[in-house]
């Protein structure tokens, strides 16, 4: 494996783990359940994503042949993403959880 | 340079996996557990394809896969449950 392939596999491991543990301090820090919806949708497509190309890269290197079906993972996590977090946005909507007072909506903030 | 950016993932990652495990524990209401769940189980996934690299081998990736179909169905399970109050109707 040559230099310049150990570098480019490097740089995206650390960016993509770099990614997701920034999505999980997301998800420790933020005030309320909508703001730490968002943490981890940058773990989920970046993180993984970067991880998972530094992972193709590695094996087409060492295999001589193109390994593509991590490219599944990638695939897979991007399609099912939006509709995990369309349903647990709308449980949260439906139970009502608690909010700050940013992030309340203009109708809810007529009402109250 | 690979070894030590691989390390230096491994330790962001269960980092990233100690924080979501916190919220798992603490989170104030489900929806909260739910995400923290759903965020482990992409953590782990990272971990797994890692773990592929770092031992040059060609299993953990199934691991992956299969721990990603399962993490979708459990998200969803979870929060159709909060939603309905009954997974299948």
């Amino acid at each position: 494996m040559s230099e310049w392939t150990e570098t480019l596999l490097g740089l995206l491991i650390i960016i993509g783990a770099g990614f997701t543990l920034v999505g999980s301090i997301g998800l420790y820090k933020l005030p309320d359940f909508y703001t730490r919806l968002h943490g981890p949708t940058k773990a989920s497509t970046l993180g993984v994503g970067a991880i998972l190309i530094a992972s193709v890269i590695y094996f087409t290197t060492k295999q001589d042949a193109l390994s593509l079906h991590e490219i599944l993972v990638t695939l897979f996590l991007f399609i099912t993403a939006p509709i995990g977090a369309h349903l647990m946005a709308k449980a949260a909507i439906h139970i009502q959880v608690n909010q700050v007072g940013r992030t309340k909506d203009f109708k809810s903030k007529s009402k109250s | 340079m690979l070894e030590l950016s691989l390390l230096i993932g491994f330790v962001f990652i269960s980092l990233a996996l100690v924080l979501s495990f916190y919220r798992l524990i603490k989170g104030p209401s489900q929806p909260d557990r739910i995400l923290a769940l759903d965020t482990l189980y992409i953590n782990s996934i990272a971990l797994l394809v890692l773990t592929g690299i770092y031992l040059e081998s060609n299993v953990y990736f199934e691991a992956a896969l299969l721990i990603a179909v399962m993490g979708f169905v459990g998200t969803v399970a979870l929060s159709k449950y909060l939603l309905r109050g009954d997974i299948m109707e």
